[in-house]
Protein backbone atom coordinates (compact mmCIF):
# COMPACT_ATOMS: atom_id res chain seq x y z
CA UNK A 1 0.00 0.00 0.00
CA UNK A 2 2.81 2.31 0.94
CA UNK A 3 4.47 1.49 -2.34
CA UNK A 4 1.37 2.45 -4.29
CA UNK A 5 1.01 5.76 -2.45
CA UNK A 6 4.67 6.49 -3.00
CA UNK A 7 4.32 5.58 -6.67
CA UNK A 8 1.39 7.91 -7.22
CA UNK A 9 3.01 10.80 -5.38
CA UNK A 10 6.28 10.37 -7.28
CA UNK A 11 4.67 10.19 -10.68
CA UNK A 12 1.71 12.50 -10.40
CA UNK A 13 2.34 14.29 -13.67
CA UNK A 14 2.81 11.10 -15.65
CA UNK A 15 -0.33 9.56 -14.21
CA UNK A 16 -2.32 12.62 -15.21
CA UNK A 17 -0.95 12.35 -18.75
CA UNK A 18 -1.88 8.67 -18.90
CA UNK A 19 -5.45 9.29 -17.83
CA UNK A 20 -5.98 12.27 -20.10
CA UNK A 21 -4.41 10.55 -23.09
CA UNK A 22 -6.63 7.51 -22.67
CA UNK A 23 -9.65 9.76 -23.05
CA UNK A 24 -8.12 11.74 -25.90
CA UNK A 25 -7.21 8.53 -27.74
CA UNK A 26 -10.73 7.17 -27.45
CA UNK A 27 -12.41 10.48 -28.25
CA UNK A 28 -10.24 11.23 -31.26
CA UNK A 29 -11.01 8.08 -33.25
CA UNK A 30 -14.50 7.52 -31.87
CA UNK A 31 -16.35 8.08 -35.12
CA UNK A 32 -14.03 6.47 -37.63
CA UNK A 33 -15.77 4.81 -40.61
CA UNK A 34 -14.84 1.15 -41.07
CA UNK A 35 -13.33 2.08 -44.44
CA UNK A 36 -10.47 3.71 -42.56
CA UNK A 37 -9.81 0.98 -40.01
CA UNK A 38 -6.79 -0.39 -41.79
CA UNK A 39 -5.05 2.93 -42.54
CA UNK A 40 -5.84 4.14 -39.02
CA UNK A 41 -4.31 1.03 -37.49
CA UNK A 42 -1.28 1.47 -39.68
CA UNK A 43 -0.99 5.16 -38.78
CA UNK A 44 -1.27 4.41 -35.06
CA UNK A 45 1.35 1.72 -35.60
CA UNK A 46 3.73 4.36 -36.94
CA UNK A 47 3.01 6.72 -34.04
CA UNK A 48 3.99 4.20 -31.37
CA UNK A 49 7.31 4.21 -33.15
CA UNK A 50 8.14 7.07 -30.73
CA UNK A 51 9.77 4.28 -28.83
CA UNK A 52 12.74 5.11 -31.08
CA UNK A 53 13.43 8.08 -28.79
CA UNK A 54 14.11 5.63 -25.98
CA UNK A 55 16.36 3.64 -28.28
CA UNK A 56 18.34 6.75 -29.19
CA UNK A 57 18.78 7.63 -25.52
CA UNK A 58 19.93 4.08 -24.71
CA UNK A 59 22.37 4.16 -27.61
CA UNK A 60 23.67 7.63 -26.81
CA UNK A 61 24.24 6.84 -23.16
CA UNK A 62 25.97 3.52 -23.77
CA UNK A 63 29.53 3.41 -22.56
CA UNK A 64 31.91 2.68 -25.43
CA UNK A 65 33.35 -0.28 -23.55
CA UNK A 66 29.97 -1.82 -22.85
CA UNK A 67 29.56 -3.94 -25.95
CA UNK A 68 26.29 -5.52 -24.91
CA UNK A 69 24.65 -2.12 -24.47
CA UNK A 70 26.15 -0.88 -27.74
CA UNK A 71 24.94 -3.85 -29.76
CA UNK A 72 21.50 -3.96 -28.16
CA UNK A 73 21.14 -0.19 -28.48
CA UNK A 74 22.14 -0.31 -32.13
CA UNK A 75 19.63 -3.07 -32.77
CA UNK A 76 16.94 -1.07 -30.95
CA UNK A 77 17.64 2.01 -33.07
CA UNK A 78 17.35 -0.03 -36.28
CA UNK A 79 14.12 -1.72 -35.16
CA UNK A 80 12.60 1.55 -33.96
CA UNK A 81 13.46 3.30 -37.21
CA UNK A 82 11.93 0.43 -39.17
CA UNK A 83 8.73 0.87 -37.19
CA UNK A 84 8.59 4.63 -37.73
CA UNK A 85 9.67 4.87 -41.37
CA UNK A 86 7.93 1.71 -42.54
CA UNK A 87 4.77 2.63 -40.68
CA UNK A 88 4.43 6.11 -42.09
CA UNK A 89 5.37 5.10 -45.64
CA UNK A 90 2.91 2.19 -45.74
CA UNK A 91 0.13 4.39 -44.37
CA UNK A 92 0.90 7.09 -46.90
CA UNK A 93 0.80 4.56 -49.72
CA UNK A 94 -2.59 3.32 -48.62
CA UNK A 95 -4.05 6.79 -48.25
CA UNK A 96 -2.56 8.01 -51.51
CA UNK A 97 -4.97 5.69 -53.24
CA UNK A 98 -7.96 7.17 -51.47
CA UNK A 99 -7.05 10.67 -52.50
CA UNK A 100 -6.07 10.03 -56.09
CA UNK A 101 -9.45 10.05 -57.73
CA UNK A 102 -10.79 13.12 -55.99
CA UNK B 1 18.67 26.34 -22.72
CA UNK B 2 18.99 23.40 -25.05
CA UNK B 3 16.92 21.30 -22.75
CA UNK B 4 14.01 23.71 -22.86
CA UNK B 5 14.18 23.76 -26.65
CA UNK B 6 13.86 19.98 -26.57
CA UNK B 7 10.80 20.32 -24.35
CA UNK B 8 9.22 22.44 -27.06
CA UNK B 9 10.13 19.82 -29.67
CA UNK B 10 8.39 17.16 -27.62
CA UNK B 11 5.37 19.38 -27.11
CA UNK B 12 5.06 19.91 -30.85
CA UNK B 13 5.45 16.19 -31.44
CA UNK B 14 2.73 15.33 -28.92
CA UNK B 15 0.33 17.79 -30.52
CA UNK B 16 1.01 16.44 -34.01
CA UNK B 17 0.33 12.89 -32.81
CA UNK B 18 -3.09 13.85 -31.45
CA UNK B 19 -3.90 15.98 -34.48
CA UNK B 20 -2.60 13.31 -36.85
CA UNK B 21 -4.72 10.60 -35.29
CA UNK B 22 -7.77 12.85 -35.37
CA UNK B 23 -7.27 13.61 -39.06
CA UNK B 24 -6.59 9.95 -39.83
CA UNK B 25 -10.12 9.09 -38.80
CA UNK B 26 -11.65 11.21 -41.56
CA UNK B 27 -11.31 10.14 -45.22
CA UNK B 28 -10.77 13.67 -46.51
CA UNK B 29 -7.92 14.61 -44.20
CA UNK B 30 -6.40 11.20 -43.52
CA UNK B 31 -3.31 11.52 -45.68
CA UNK B 32 -2.45 14.93 -44.36
CA UNK B 33 -2.89 13.64 -40.82
CA UNK B 34 -0.39 10.89 -41.43
CA UNK B 35 2.10 13.38 -42.84
CA UNK B 36 1.66 15.78 -39.94
CA UNK B 37 2.32 12.99 -37.46
CA UNK B 38 5.40 12.00 -39.47
CA UNK B 39 6.76 15.55 -39.32
CA UNK B 40 6.17 15.65 -35.57
CA UNK B 41 8.01 12.36 -35.25
CA UNK B 42 10.98 13.70 -37.21
CA UNK B 43 11.13 16.77 -34.95
CA UNK B 44 11.08 14.55 -31.87
CA UNK B 45 13.78 12.24 -33.23
CA UNK B 46 16.22 14.94 -34.34
CA UNK B 47 15.49 16.97 -31.24
CA UNK B 48 16.47 13.99 -29.12
CA UNK B 49 19.65 13.34 -31.07
CA UNK B 50 20.98 16.89 -30.92
CA UNK B 51 19.45 18.39 -27.80
CA UNK B 52 19.04 15.60 -25.28
CA UNK B 53 20.93 15.97 -22.03
CA UNK B 54 20.55 13.38 -19.34
CA UNK B 55 21.77 13.78 -15.79
CA UNK B 56 25.19 15.31 -16.44
CA UNK B 57 25.80 13.28 -19.61
CA UNK B 58 25.22 14.28 -23.19
CA UNK B 59 24.52 11.66 -25.79
CA UNK B 60 27.44 10.16 -27.63
CA UNK B 61 27.91 7.36 -30.13
CA UNK B 62 26.57 9.50 -32.95
CA UNK B 63 28.06 7.20 -35.54
CA UNK B 64 26.09 4.29 -34.16
CA UNK B 65 22.90 6.31 -33.90
CA UNK B 66 23.03 7.64 -37.43
CA UNK B 67 24.17 4.26 -38.74
CA UNK B 68 21.19 2.57 -37.13
CA UNK B 69 18.76 5.19 -38.37
CA UNK B 70 20.18 5.00 -41.88
CA UNK B 71 19.90 1.20 -42.01
CA UNK B 72 16.40 1.27 -40.55
CA UNK B 73 15.25 4.00 -42.93
CA UNK B 74 16.57 2.27 -46.03
CA UNK B 75 15.14 -1.14 -45.18
CA UNK B 76 11.88 0.29 -43.84
CA UNK B 77 11.21 2.61 -46.76
CA UNK B 78 12.20 -0.04 -49.29
CA UNK B 79 10.01 -2.72 -47.72
CA UNK B 80 7.07 -0.34 -47.40
CA UNK B 81 7.35 0.81 -51.00
CA UNK B 82 7.77 -2.67 -52.42
CA UNK B 83 5.04 -4.50 -50.54
CA UNK B 84 2.00 -5.45 -52.57
CA UNK B 85 -1.28 -3.93 -51.45
CA UNK B 86 -2.62 -7.42 -50.79
CA UNK B 87 0.21 -8.09 -48.33
CA UNK B 88 -0.42 -4.91 -46.38
CA UNK B 89 -1.79 -6.54 -43.20
CA UNK B 90 1.34 -8.67 -42.77
CA UNK B 91 3.51 -5.61 -43.24
CA UNK B 92 1.69 -3.65 -40.53
CA UNK B 93 2.11 -6.62 -38.21
CA UNK B 94 5.80 -6.86 -39.01
CA UNK B 95 6.46 -3.17 -38.30
CA UNK B 96 4.44 -3.44 -35.13
CA UNK B 97 6.65 -6.31 -33.99
CA UNK B 98 9.76 -4.21 -34.60
CA UNK B 99 8.39 -1.54 -32.25
CA UNK B 100 7.65 -4.15 -29.62
CA UNK B 101 11.14 -5.61 -29.89
CA UNK B 102 12.60 -2.13 -29.61
CA UNK B 103 10.71 -1.52 -26.36
CA UNK B 104 11.81 -4.89 -24.95
CA UNK B 105 15.46 -4.19 -25.78
CA UNK B 106 15.30 -0.80 -24.08
CA UNK B 107 14.06 -2.56 -20.96
CA UNK B 108 16.88 -5.10 -21.08
CA UNK B 109 19.58 -2.44 -21.45
CA UNK B 110 18.12 -0.27 -18.71
CA UNK B 111 17.84 -3.28 -16.43
CA UNK B 112 21.53 -4.01 -16.99
CA UNK B 113 22.28 -0.39 -16.09
CA UNK B 114 20.33 -0.65 -12.86
CA UNK B 115 22.08 -3.88 -11.93
CA UNK B 116 25.48 -2.61 -12.97
CA UNK B 117 25.23 0.53 -10.86
CA UNK B 118 24.41 -1.58 -7.89
CA UNK B 119 26.95 -4.34 -8.39
CA UNK B 120 29.93 -1.96 -8.35
CA UNK B 121 28.68 0.17 -5.50
CA UNK B 122 28.10 -1.23 -2.08
CA UNK B 123 24.40 -0.68 -2.19
CA UNK B 124 21.79 -3.38 -1.87
CA UNK B 125 19.25 -4.60 -4.36
CA UNK B 126 16.57 -3.16 -2.17
CA UNK B 127 17.90 0.33 -2.90
CA UNK B 128 16.86 0.09 -6.52
CA UNK B 129 14.11 2.51 -7.35
CA UNK B 130 10.90 0.48 -7.31
CA UNK B 131 9.16 2.62 -9.89
CA UNK B 132 11.95 2.17 -12.40
CA UNK B 133 12.07 -1.57 -11.87
CA UNK B 134 8.30 -1.83 -12.24
CA UNK B 135 8.30 0.15 -15.47
CA UNK B 136 11.24 -1.78 -16.87
CA UNK B 137 9.55 -5.09 -16.23
CA UNK B 138 6.24 -3.88 -17.64
CA UNK B 139 8.02 -2.69 -20.79
CA UNK B 140 9.83 -6.01 -21.04
CA UNK B 141 6.70 -8.14 -20.75
CA UNK B 142 4.46 -6.06 -22.99
CA UNK B 143 7.18 -5.39 -25.57
CA UNK B 144 8.21 -9.01 -25.96
CA UNK B 145 4.64 -10.32 -26.07
CA UNK B 146 3.91 -7.76 -28.76
CA UNK B 147 7.07 -8.72 -30.68
CA UNK B 148 6.58 -12.49 -30.74
CA UNK B 149 2.82 -12.19 -31.17
CA UNK B 150 3.24 -9.91 -34.18
CA UNK B 151 5.81 -12.21 -35.72
CA UNK B 152 3.44 -15.15 -35.44
CA UNK B 153 0.59 -13.04 -36.85
CA UNK B 154 2.82 -12.03 -39.73
CA UNK B 155 3.88 -15.60 -40.46
CA UNK B 156 0.27 -16.80 -40.38
CA UNK B 157 -1.05 -14.11 -42.70
CA UNK B 158 1.87 -14.76 -45.00
CA UNK B 159 0.93 -18.42 -45.13
CA UNK B 160 4.16 -19.56 -43.49
CA UNK B 161 2.45 -20.92 -40.40
CA UNK B 162 -0.87 -22.60 -39.84
CA UNK B 163 -3.19 -22.60 -36.88
CA UNK B 164 -1.80 -24.74 -34.16
CA UNK B 165 -3.30 -25.62 -30.84
CA UNK B 166 -3.06 -28.41 -28.34
CA UNK B 167 -5.24 -29.59 -25.53
CA UNK B 168 -5.22 -27.30 -22.56
CA UNK B 169 -3.43 -24.55 -24.41
CA UNK B 170 -5.58 -21.89 -22.78
CA UNK B 171 -4.55 -23.14 -19.37
CA UNK B 172 -0.89 -23.11 -20.39
CA UNK B 173 -1.31 -19.56 -21.70
CA UNK B 174 -2.95 -18.34 -18.52
CA UNK B 175 -0.26 -20.07 -16.51
CA UNK B 176 2.52 -18.40 -18.52
CA UNK B 177 0.98 -14.97 -18.13
CA UNK B 178 0.33 -15.37 -14.42
CA UNK B 179 3.83 -16.76 -13.92
CA UNK B 180 5.38 -13.75 -15.66
CA UNK B 181 3.31 -11.27 -13.67
CA UNK B 182 3.70 -13.18 -10.41
CA UNK B 183 7.46 -13.46 -10.76
CA UNK B 184 7.70 -9.72 -11.54
CA UNK B 185 5.70 -8.88 -8.45
CA UNK B 186 7.89 -11.16 -6.37
CA UNK B 187 11.10 -9.58 -7.69
CA UNK B 188 9.67 -6.12 -7.15
CA UNK B 189 8.54 -6.69 -3.58
CA UNK B 190 11.22 -8.91 -2.12
CA UNK B 191 14.28 -8.23 -4.32
CA UNK B 192 15.75 -11.75 -4.22
CA UNK B 193 19.46 -12.49 -4.76
CA UNK B 194 18.77 -14.02 -8.16
CA UNK B 195 17.00 -10.94 -9.54
CA UNK B 196 19.00 -11.10 -12.77
CA UNK B 197 18.15 -14.74 -13.37
CA UNK B 198 14.48 -14.08 -12.67
CA UNK B 199 14.50 -11.15 -15.06
CA UNK B 200 15.52 -13.39 -17.95
CA UNK B 201 13.04 -16.06 -16.90
CA UNK B 202 10.33 -13.38 -17.12
CA UNK B 203 11.59 -12.51 -20.60
CA UNK B 204 11.38 -16.19 -21.59
CA UNK B 205 7.87 -16.56 -20.20
CA UNK B 206 6.67 -13.46 -22.08
CA UNK B 207 8.20 -14.65 -25.34
CA UNK B 208 6.49 -18.03 -24.95
CA UNK B 209 3.21 -16.36 -24.06
CA UNK B 210 3.32 -14.14 -27.16
CA UNK B 211 3.83 -17.18 -29.39
CA UNK B 212 1.24 -19.44 -27.79
CA UNK B 213 -1.36 -16.72 -27.49
CA UNK B 214 -1.48 -15.97 -31.22
CA UNK B 215 -0.82 -19.53 -32.46
CA UNK B 216 -4.36 -20.92 -32.17
CA UNK B 217 -6.22 -17.83 -33.37
CA UNK B 218 -7.69 -18.31 -36.81
CA UNK B 219 -6.81 -16.24 -39.85
CA UNK B 220 -10.14 -14.45 -40.03
CA UNK B 221 -9.59 -12.99 -36.57
CA UNK B 222 -6.03 -11.93 -37.27
CA UNK B 223 -6.81 -8.23 -37.90
CA UNK B 224 -8.28 -7.98 -34.42
CA UNK B 225 -5.15 -9.55 -32.97
CA UNK B 226 -2.86 -7.22 -34.88
CA UNK B 227 -4.85 -4.23 -33.71
CA UNK B 228 -4.65 -5.50 -30.13
CA UNK B 229 -0.89 -6.06 -30.35
CA UNK B 230 -0.62 -2.59 -31.87
CA UNK B 231 -2.10 -1.08 -28.75
CA UNK B 232 0.21 -3.29 -26.63
CA UNK B 233 3.23 -1.79 -28.35
CA UNK B 234 1.78 1.64 -27.66
CA UNK B 235 1.69 0.85 -23.95
CA UNK B 236 5.23 -0.57 -24.13
CA UNK B 237 6.40 2.70 -25.71
CA UNK B 238 4.67 4.61 -22.92
CA UNK B 239 6.65 2.54 -20.38
CA UNK B 240 9.79 3.94 -22.01
CA UNK B 241 8.29 7.40 -21.65
CA UNK B 242 7.75 6.80 -17.95
CA UNK B 243 11.31 5.60 -17.53
CA UNK B 244 12.93 8.60 -19.22
CA UNK B 245 10.33 11.07 -18.01
CA UNK B 246 9.73 11.72 -21.69
CA UNK B 247 6.38 13.32 -22.45
CA UNK B 248 6.44 12.71 -26.20
CA UNK B 249 6.89 8.96 -25.74
CA UNK B 250 4.27 9.03 -23.05
CA UNK B 251 1.58 10.82 -25.06
CA UNK B 252 2.33 8.92 -28.27
CA UNK B 253 2.35 5.55 -26.54
CA UNK B 254 -0.77 5.97 -24.43
CA UNK B 255 -2.62 7.62 -27.30
CA UNK B 256 -1.99 4.58 -29.49
CA UNK B 257 -2.68 2.24 -26.59
CA UNK B 258 -6.12 3.79 -26.02
CA UNK B 259 -7.03 4.37 -29.66
CA UNK B 260 -5.77 0.89 -30.57
CA UNK B 261 -7.91 -0.72 -27.89
CA UNK B 262 -10.99 1.13 -29.09
CA UNK B 263 -10.17 0.25 -32.69
CA UNK B 264 -9.87 -3.40 -31.69
CA UNK B 265 -13.33 -3.27 -30.17
CA UNK B 266 -14.77 -1.48 -33.22
CA UNK B 267 -13.32 -4.21 -35.44
CA UNK B 268 -14.82 -6.90 -33.24
CA UNK B 269 -18.15 -5.15 -33.49
CA UNK B 270 -17.90 -5.01 -37.28
CA UNK B 271 -17.48 -8.78 -37.26
CA UNK B 272 -19.98 -9.30 -34.46
CA UNK B 273 -17.44 -11.14 -32.34
CA UNK B 274 -16.56 -10.41 -28.77
CA UNK B 275 -12.93 -9.90 -27.89
CA UNK B 276 -12.92 -12.75 -25.40
CA UNK B 277 -14.37 -14.98 -28.06
CA UNK B 278 -11.57 -14.06 -30.43
CA UNK B 279 -8.92 -14.65 -27.80
CA UNK B 280 -10.29 -17.79 -26.21
CA UNK B 281 -12.51 -19.55 -28.73
CA UNK B 282 -10.10 -20.64 -31.44
CA UNK B 283 -11.68 -20.06 -34.81
CA UNK B 284 -10.44 -23.02 -36.81
CA UNK B 285 -11.20 -25.51 -34.06
CA UNK B 286 -14.66 -26.64 -35.12
CA UNK B 287 -13.83 -26.60 -38.81
CA UNK B 288 -13.83 -30.36 -39.07
CA UNK B 289 -17.38 -30.79 -37.79
CA UNK B 290 -18.69 -27.95 -39.93
CA UNK B 291 -17.03 -29.33 -43.04
CA UNK B 292 -18.50 -32.75 -42.34
CA UNK B 293 -22.03 -31.39 -42.15
CA UNK B 294 -21.47 -29.50 -45.38
CA UNK B 295 -20.39 -32.61 -47.25
CA UNK B 296 -23.87 -33.77 -48.17
CA UNK B 297 -24.90 -30.50 -49.77
CA UNK B 298 -25.54 -31.96 -53.19
CA UNK B 299 -25.23 -30.35 -56.57
CA UNK B 300 -24.09 -26.96 -57.67
CA UNK B 301 -24.61 -25.63 -61.16
CA UNK B 302 -22.16 -23.91 -63.42
CA UNK B 303 -22.81 -21.00 -65.74
CA UNK B 304 -20.98 -20.21 -68.97
CA UNK B 305 -19.22 -16.93 -69.66
CA UNK B 306 -21.61 -15.94 -72.44
CA UNK B 307 -24.65 -16.56 -70.25
CA UNK B 308 -23.06 -14.43 -67.53
CA UNK B 309 -22.38 -11.70 -70.06
CA UNK B 310 -26.00 -11.69 -71.25
CA UNK B 311 -27.39 -11.81 -67.73
CA UNK B 312 -25.27 -8.93 -66.55
CA UNK B 313 -25.68 -6.61 -69.51
CA UNK B 314 -29.47 -6.95 -69.50
CA UNK B 315 -29.80 -6.36 -65.79
CA UNK B 316 -30.72 -2.96 -64.51
CA UNK B 317 -28.95 -3.34 -61.19
CA UNK B 318 -25.74 -5.29 -60.57
CA UNK B 319 -23.82 -5.58 -57.33
CA UNK B 320 -20.22 -6.78 -57.25
CA UNK B 321 -19.01 -8.44 -54.04
CA UNK B 322 -15.22 -8.40 -54.03
CA UNK B 323 -13.25 -10.70 -51.73
CA UNK B 324 -9.72 -11.76 -51.06
CA UNK B 325 -9.70 -13.93 -54.21
CA UNK B 326 -9.98 -10.77 -56.28
CA UNK B 327 -7.10 -9.21 -54.43
CA UNK B 328 -4.87 -12.24 -54.85
CA UNK B 329 -5.59 -12.38 -58.57
CA UNK B 330 -4.81 -8.63 -58.81
CA UNK B 331 -8.13 -8.30 -60.58
CA UNK B 332 -9.18 -4.92 -59.20
CA UNK B 333 -8.28 -3.07 -62.41
CA UNK B 334 -10.12 -5.56 -64.61
CA UNK B 335 -13.02 -5.30 -62.21
CA UNK B 336 -13.14 -1.53 -62.59
CA UNK B 337 -13.13 -1.95 -66.35
CA UNK B 338 -16.07 -4.33 -66.17
CA UNK B 339 -17.92 -1.82 -64.02
CA UNK B 340 -17.27 0.98 -66.52
CA UNK B 341 -18.39 -1.15 -69.45
CA UNK B 342 -21.64 -2.12 -67.73
CA UNK B 343 -22.29 1.46 -66.69
CA UNK B 344 -21.94 2.52 -70.32
CA UNK B 345 -24.62 0.00 -71.18
CA UNK B 346 -26.93 1.64 -68.67
CA UNK B 347 -26.53 -0.91 -65.91
CA UNK B 348 -26.35 0.48 -62.42
CA UNK B 349 -23.26 -1.06 -60.81
CA UNK B 350 -22.25 -0.82 -57.16
CA UNK B 351 -19.76 -2.66 -54.97
CA UNK B 352 -20.82 -4.27 -51.72
CA UNK B 353 -17.99 -4.05 -49.25
CA UNK B 354 -18.17 -6.29 -46.23
CA UNK B 355 -16.44 -4.73 -43.21
CA UNK B 356 -13.80 -7.46 -43.24
CA UNK B 357 -13.57 -8.05 -46.98
CA UNK B 358 -9.98 -8.82 -47.84
CA UNK B 359 -7.94 -9.47 -44.77
CA UNK B 360 -8.61 -6.37 -42.69
CA UNK B 361 -11.41 -3.85 -42.28
CA UNK B 362 -11.05 -1.32 -45.05
CA UNK B 363 -8.50 -3.44 -46.90
CA UNK B 364 -10.80 -3.93 -49.88
CA UNK B 365 -11.50 -0.20 -50.11
CA UNK B 366 -7.78 0.42 -50.39
CA UNK B 367 -7.44 -2.16 -53.14
CA UNK B 368 -10.37 -0.79 -55.15
CA UNK B 369 -9.23 2.77 -54.63
CA UNK B 370 -5.92 1.67 -56.12
CA UNK B 371 -7.85 0.76 -59.27
CA UNK B 372 -9.56 4.18 -59.41
CA UNK B 373 -12.98 2.93 -58.43
CA UNK B 374 -14.96 5.94 -57.34
CA UNK B 375 -15.71 6.29 -53.66
CA UNK B 376 -19.48 6.67 -54.17
CA UNK B 377 -19.75 3.24 -55.77
CA UNK B 378 -18.50 1.48 -52.66
CA UNK B 379 -21.44 0.60 -50.46
CA UNK B 380 -21.07 -0.58 -46.90
CA UNK B 381 -22.84 -3.66 -45.69
CA UNK B 382 -25.79 -2.11 -43.82
CA UNK B 383 -26.54 0.13 -46.75
CA UNK B 384 -26.44 -2.54 -49.42
CA UNK B 385 -28.26 -5.30 -47.53
CA UNK B 386 -31.55 -3.41 -47.86
CA UNK B 387 -31.07 -3.17 -51.60
CA UNK B 388 -30.41 -6.81 -52.44
CA UNK B 389 -34.07 -7.74 -53.08
CA UNK B 390 -34.11 -5.21 -55.93
CA UNK B 391 -30.86 -6.37 -57.47
CA UNK B 392 -30.94 -8.42 -60.65
CA UNK B 393 -27.52 -9.99 -60.48
CA UNK B 394 -24.81 -10.28 -57.88
CA UNK B 395 -21.30 -11.12 -58.94
CA UNK B 396 -19.27 -12.57 -56.08
CA UNK B 397 -15.58 -12.32 -56.91
CA UNK B 398 -13.39 -14.48 -54.72
CA UNK B 399 -15.41 -13.84 -51.57
CA UNK B 400 -16.67 -16.74 -49.53
CA UNK B 401 -17.14 -16.49 -45.78
CA UNK B 402 -18.68 -13.01 -45.95
CA UNK B 403 -21.59 -14.34 -48.03
CA UNK B 404 -22.03 -17.62 -46.18
CA UNK B 405 -25.61 -17.93 -44.94
CA UNK B 406 -24.42 -20.36 -42.26
CA UNK B 407 -23.43 -17.30 -40.27
CA UNK B 408 -27.17 -16.67 -39.85
CA UNK B 409 -28.71 -20.10 -39.84
CA UNK B 410 -26.26 -22.57 -38.37
CA UNK B 411 -25.43 -22.02 -34.69
CA UNK B 412 -22.73 -24.70 -34.83
CA UNK B 413 -20.82 -22.86 -37.53
CA UNK B 414 -17.62 -21.16 -36.37
CA UNK B 415 -18.66 -17.96 -38.11
CA UNK B 416 -22.18 -18.01 -36.61
CA UNK B 417 -23.20 -14.50 -35.66
CA UNK B 418 -20.92 -12.69 -38.09
CA UNK B 419 -22.98 -10.23 -40.13
CA UNK B 420 -22.98 -11.20 -43.80
CA UNK B 421 -24.01 -9.74 -47.13
CA UNK B 422 -27.48 -11.09 -47.93
CA UNK B 423 -26.68 -11.84 -51.56
CA UNK B 424 -29.22 -14.67 -51.66
CA UNK B 425 -32.03 -12.10 -51.69
CA UNK B 426 -31.03 -11.00 -55.19
CA UNK B 427 -32.57 -12.58 -58.29
CA UNK B 428 -29.35 -14.22 -59.48
CA UNK B 429 -26.08 -14.89 -57.78
CA UNK B 430 -22.96 -15.66 -59.82
CA UNK B 431 -20.04 -16.84 -57.76
CA UNK B 432 -16.56 -16.72 -59.20
CA UNK B 433 -14.05 -18.93 -57.41
CA UNK B 434 -11.05 -20.89 -58.45
CA UNK B 435 -12.49 -24.15 -57.15
CA UNK B 436 -14.97 -25.48 -54.62
CA UNK B 437 -12.37 -25.26 -51.87
CA UNK B 438 -13.61 -23.61 -48.65
CA UNK B 439 -12.60 -20.07 -47.72
CA UNK B 440 -10.32 -18.74 -45.03
CA UNK B 441 -12.44 -19.89 -42.12
CA UNK B 442 -12.21 -23.41 -43.54
CA UNK B 443 -15.93 -24.12 -43.80
CA UNK B 444 -18.32 -25.11 -46.57
CA UNK B 445 -20.62 -22.49 -48.03
CA UNK B 446 -24.24 -23.46 -48.41
CA UNK B 447 -24.82 -20.53 -50.77
CA UNK B 448 -23.08 -22.33 -53.64
CA UNK B 449 -25.71 -25.05 -53.63
CA UNK B 450 -28.77 -22.78 -53.65
CA UNK B 451 -30.99 -22.85 -56.75
CA UNK B 452 -30.40 -19.16 -57.52
CA UNK B 453 -26.64 -19.56 -57.44
CA UNK B 454 -24.46 -20.37 -60.42
CA UNK B 455 -20.75 -21.02 -60.26
CA UNK B 456 -18.23 -19.50 -62.62
CA UNK B 457 -14.88 -21.16 -62.01
CA UNK B 458 -11.52 -19.66 -62.82
CA UNK B 459 -8.97 -17.07 -61.78
CA UNK B 460 -10.80 -13.78 -61.08
CA UNK B 461 -8.68 -11.68 -63.39
CA UNK B 462 -8.91 -14.05 -66.34
CA UNK B 463 -12.63 -14.55 -65.86
CA UNK B 464 -13.34 -10.83 -65.70
CA UNK B 465 -11.23 -10.13 -68.79
CA UNK B 466 -13.05 -12.85 -70.73
CA UNK B 467 -16.34 -11.53 -69.47
CA UNK B 468 -15.48 -8.05 -70.70
CA UNK B 469 -14.67 -9.46 -74.13
CA UNK B 470 -17.97 -11.37 -74.19
CA UNK B 471 -19.97 -8.30 -73.24
CA UNK B 472 -18.26 -6.26 -75.95
CA UNK B 473 -19.22 -8.95 -78.48
CA UNK B 474 -22.90 -8.90 -77.64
Amino acid sequence: MEFIQQFITDNQQMIYIVILMIFVGIEVIGRVPSVLHTPLMSGANAIHGVVIIGAIIVMGKADSSDYIALILGFLAVILGTLNVVGGFVVTDRMLEMFNKKK
Amino acid sequence: MEYSLLTICYLIASITFILGLKMLSNPASARKGNQIAAIGMAIAIFGTIFLYEGKDIKLGNYLWIFGGIAIGTIIGAFAAKKVKMTDMPQMVSLFNGMGGACAAIISIVEFNHLMHDHSIGNSFLSDINGTNLLIIMAGLIIGSVSFTGSMIAWAKLDGRLHDYSFKGQHLVNIFLLLAAIGLSTFVLLSRPEQTILFFYIILGLSVMYGILFVMPIGGADMPVVISLLNSFTGVAAACGGFLYDNKAMMTGGILVGAAGTLLTMLMCKAMNRSLTNVLIGSFGGNAASAAASGGSQGQYKQISLSDTAVLMSYSSKVVIVPGYGLAVAQAQHACHELEKLLTEKGVQVTYAIHPVAGRMPGHMNVLLAEADVSYEKLKEMEEVNDEFPYVDAVLVLGANDVVNPAAKTDPTSPIYGMPILDVELAKHVIVNKRSMKPGYAGIENDLFFRPKTSMLFGDSKKVIQDLIAEIKNL
